[in-house]
């Protein structure tokens, strides 16, 4: 469904120090330089999947969206969604696909949600009865029943939020790039647009690249993850392999009936948290067997789990491993 | 997007157009007012013709004129290229490149949308002129009606597509509001806004026939006011159209050309 090989996106961009001088200086002379915002990654993506897009600010994540949207043009690479190339941006890959950034509108700000959905219908032929159709799903999953006869300026961002899916899905895309759709919302609308998301992959069979800076999104919908960093890409493969490959020790929380002293808890393991009645020990994977055994038996254990590591703490340790592993080539 | 699938969203588009100028009814209001120059220049010129006509304009002419150049600037007017600055500084031209229409049909259907709006202002105007001045406020014959009716729409065409070129110079320089601004300079001095194109000495009227600017209010006013002969109004309207034709190729080069280089920032 999605080729990406090779692709590379650099930027030129006027950099001047500040200072009334140096603004005199730019009226004459400018300097430029070659932002790398994409510097040659490859993947596959096959149809119906959820892929998590994942890295750090300025990691050229939301760069390799717009290329793939057909909004950028490529410096070089070739790049092909559903056999289309999309800087050329032809009307058949349009009604393909949809980007949905949390950063940027598409409602009409001073209208009603429900005349944005009208001109979606309008702008991509969408026959009448699909139409309907399409919109009774969305407003009843969504629950935008009491939304979308407001004008959106008068909706919360998460109401608003809602009517952006509900705006970018009218045409039913096979392809859907989702840019931070959860940026700024509380728990419960986080946890409502992951659900439906994920109903809507499930329903439809579509393609969706989603990236986050909230890992509760990751988990809950991406099974594979893509980390890019600086452009380059560094990982591709399972969530959970990732998991394993940075942080191979699991965790061992525990509930306790009763206060016990640090002392006690040591010899188990690595103790990560520890206050009167709960802790929390890093084992390695080969030894939580044994670990649970020796906690049943010799503490007052009350309740027990086996976690993996916050996915927050592994890409945290991902981000910064291979931000040393840059410093050590640029020394 | 296909020419029968964007002529059946048009009306959806012009809809909706309508709908954003409700929304906006004051800031309609107030460009409105913005516009009102043509009313102290008929003012003003009244007062100079009333010891003697000037050039071949006494003073109910002036009156004729500058009513007439009020209705043409409501029915003609564009911001495209303030819209296009702003969506590729913000980025959010992002989102209207997402669909498969050309932003340039929705910033046109934004544009001829607020029209309906400005009849509410054009058409008690006109009335106006027409009972003080008499009906050479209005064409007097059906020829007269259909040749101002395609020069009113050159002239808003010639103005859309001006802004169009003007807003996508922003793709290739920071931002281009300053050269809407020189271009704004020159068509307040060279359109017949401020004064009839008559009035400029013969020299400079030759320069003035070969620009645009005439065509976008001048010569609707000129045929609103029934002043040419049949020959005449159509040799000025085939220029209009011309420059209907050249900045048509000029504005899309520049956008399909720009498009390539916008960096959709923000987000």
């Amino acid at each position: 469904m999605i080729s990406v090989r090779d692709l590379r996106k650099h930027y030129q961009v006027h950099k001047r120090p500040p200072g009334l001088k140096a603004a005199l200086r730019s009226v004459i002379h400018r300097t430029y330089t070659s932002v790398k915002a994409v510097d040659g990654i490859s993947f596959e993506i096959k149809p119906g999947e959820r892929v998590g897009f994942l890295g750090p600010n300025g990691a050229g994540k939301t760069t390799t969206l717009k290329v793939l949207s057909g909004l950028l043009h490529p410096s070089s690479g070739e790049v092909r969604v559903d056999g289309h190339v999309p800087r050329h941006r032809e009307d058949a890959f349009l009604k393909k696909i949809m980007l949905v950034m949390g950063q940027k509108q598409q409602l009409l700000w001073d209208l009603p949600p429900a005349e944005t959905f009208e001109l979606n219908r309008a702008i991509y032929d969408v026959p009448r009865a699909q139409y309907k159709q399409t919109l009774d799903e969305l407003v009843t999953l969504l629950e935008l029943e009491e939304l979308i006869g407001k004008p959106a300026r008068q909706l919360s961002l998460g109401e608003r939020m809602k009517c952006e899916l509900a705006a970018a899905l009218i045409h039913r895309p096979k392809v859907l790039f989702l840019d931070e759709p959860t940026i700024g919302l509380d728990v419960s609308m986080q946890a409502t647009m992951r659900t439906f998301i994920k109903s809507y992959n499930e329903r439809n069979g579509a393609t969706l690249i989603l990236t986050s800076h909230y890992m509760d999104d990751v988990a809950a919908l991406c099974p594979r993850v893509i980390v890019i960093d600086k452009g380059l890409l560094s990982y591709d493969g399972g969530l959970d392999a990732l998991v394993q490959r940075v942080r191979p020790e699991k965790r061992v929380v525990l509930r306790l009936n009763q206060a016990v002293a640090a002392d006690s808890l040591a010899p188990l393991g690595k103790v990560v948290t520890h206050d009167n009645v709960t802790a929390v020990l890093q084992v390695p994977q080969d030894a939580v067997n044994a670990t649970v055994s020796r906690a049943l038996s010799s503490l007052p254990v009350q309740d027990l789990t086996v976690e993996n590591a916050p996915l927050e703490e592994v890409m945290s340790e991902l981000f910064a491993e291979s931000k040393a592993r840059r410093e050590k080539v640029g020394a | 997007m296909s020419a029968r699938s964007t002529l059946r969203a048009l009306p959806t588009l012009l809809r909706i157009g309508v709908s954003e100028a409700v929304a906006y009814r004051a800031e309609m209001f107030v460009w409105v007012l913005s516009t009102t120059m043509p009313l102290i220049m008929m003012a003003l010129w009244t007062a100079v013709a009333r010891e003697a006509p000037v050039g071949p304009y006494g003073s109910q002419d002036f009156v004729r004129y500058f009513l007439a150049a009020f209705v043409v600037r409501q029915l003609t007017g564009a911001w495209a290229a303030w819209m296009i600055n702003y969506e590729v500084r913000q980025g959010t031209l992002a989102m209207r490149l997402l669909r498969p229409i050309s932003p340039l049909w929705s910033y046109a259907a934004e544009n001829i949308g607020a029209m309906p709006m400005r009849l509410f202002v054009v058409v008690p105007v006109a009335i106006f002129a027409v009972s003080t001045v008499g009906w050479k406020s209005v064409p007097e014959t059906a020829w007269g009606w259909v040749f101002f009716l395609v020069s009113l729409f050159g002239a808003w065409l010639i103005t859309f597509l001006v802004n169009v070129a003007i807003g996508t110079l922003s793709l290739y320089m920071e931002s281009s509001t300053k050269l809407m601004d020189v271009w704004l300079a020159l068509f307040f001095v060279c359109s017949g806004y401020l004064y009839p194109v008559d009035l400029f000495p013969p020299v400079w009227r030759t320069l003035i026939d070969w620009l645009p600017f005439r065509y976008q209010i001048g010569l609707p006013v000129e045929l609103m006011t029934n002043a040419h002969g049949f020959g005449d109004a159509l040799a000025l309207l085939g220029r209009q159209w011309l420059w209907v034709g050249l900045l048509l190729v000029i504005s899309l080069g520049l956008w399909n050309r720009g498009l390539k280089r916008f960096a959709a920032f923000g987000g």
